[in-house]
């Protein structure tokens, strides 16, 4: 009794360090990388998709609130700023790609992003749901920063607005490549870029995993959609409500 | 690593304060990201002491990269735990996101690889 006692005060005192919740973090990761690799890179094995059910069955098994989970996982959340500030790199090597897709990239924003507020406006629509679940959902395809910006300036609720991208991330991470397969899409510039724009940062790690060209285009998507989008919204917007 | 490091949480820094200057909707590190792709597009070349650290951000960037997937795990997990918020309205919800987001994703690639062949036949038929 004694020596459990001592193991429950050791618990209390780890549990409240953010130490224990970065280990557990990056060894989930590790778990659903490992997963990953051992599954040639299956993307319905997403290491991310892996990582979260892992630690968040941890955090439900030992009533572990978020909140305490996340006074150590920022951590590793703060460094998704630079992360995102280092894409410049990748880009900058593939410029000359860039610069030669110039034409298509150009088409793809600017059908693209229409076409994605639109798709979730007409199903939200259909499903029945209200006028502010639709405002909520409408920037899901874009980076989560972005796409609570936008909520809030069209009247959505950007907590939900967050919940909402970050699933459609890893949707399509984890089904976009069975979906460009069904459709006989090769081209990996193309393909890149759809996962960019459709499913932002997420989309864009799982196409970095896969290939360097693809992963440059999705970079390159996330950034201009995101750009794209909250201007395109609010022009779109007056013309649908 | 330390001096990447910097420039990379430097060109943030910036990318931070010009959007809260200019109060722009686009956030930070996505200006820093713009910011540092023109300096490496603009000022590479001219400048010879960008050019030594050149090599060393590009591998501290890319080592940064791999492990994208890693620093979504944390929101990640709050999605799981606040799921209950989407209340009744989960299962269309989700509805709405498995067919809008493949949607979207199968037309932005298809009309772009249509685009790219389409630029390919008429380079080769001049």
């Amino acid at each position: 009794m004694l020596k459990e006692d001592k193991l429950y005060k050791i618990w209390v005192y780890l549990q409240a360090e953010p130490l224990f919740w970065i280990t557990l973090t990056l060894g989930a990761y590790l778990v659903g990388d490992y997963l990953y690799k051992k599954s040639k890179l299956n993307p319905l094995v997403n290491p991310v998709a892996i990582s979260i059910l892992i630690v968040s069955s941890v955090l439900l098994l030992l009533d572990v609130s978020y909140d305490r989970y996340f006074n150590g996982a920022k951590f590793i959340h703060f460094m998704l700023g630079p992360a995102t500030v280092a894409l410049a790199i990748p880009i900058y090597e593939k410029k000359n790609l860039i610069l030669k897709e110039i034409k298509p990239i150009i088409f793809a924003i600017f059908l693209g992003i229409p076409f994605a507020i639109l798709v979730t406006f007409y199903l939200a629509k259909f499903f029945n749901l209200n006028e502010d679940i639709i405002l909520t959902m409408i920037p899901r395809n874009v980076t989560a920063p972005i796409a609570m910006g936008i909520a809030e300036l069209i009247g959505g609720i950007p907590s939900l607005t967050a919940i909402i991208t970050i699933i459609t991330g890893i949707i399509g991470a984890s089904l976009g490549t069975f979906a460009l397969n069904i459709f006989k899409i090769k081209d990996m510039s193309a393909r890149g870029f759809g996962f960019g724009l459709a499913s932002h940062g997420i989309g864009t790690a799982r196409a970095m995993s896969k290939n360097k060209t693809a992963g440059v285009f999705a970079a390159l998507a996330m950034g201009l959609s995101g750009i794209a989008t909250s201007i395109f919204v609010l022009i779109i917007i007056k013309f649908i409500f | 690593m330390l001096k990447s490091l910097f420039i990379i949480f430097f060109f943030q820094l910036l990318g931070e304060a010009i959007q809260k200057f200019f109060e722009i909707n686009i956030p930070g590190p996505v200006i820093g990201l713009i910011l540092l792709l023109l300096v490496f597009i603009f000022f590479i070349k001219s400048a010879p002491p960008f050019r030594k650290i050149k090599k060393e951000i590009s591998e501290t960037s890319h080592q940064i990269i791999n492990y994208l997937s890693l620093l979504f795990v944390p929101i990640g997990v709050g999605v799981v735990m606040h799921i209950n918020y989407l209340g009744d309205n989960l299962f269309k919800i989700l509805a709405i996101i498995i067919i809008g987001t493949l949607s979207t994703l199968v037309f932005v690639a298809y009309i772009m690889e249509k685009i790219i062949n389409l630029e390919k036949k008429n380079v080769k038929r001049r």
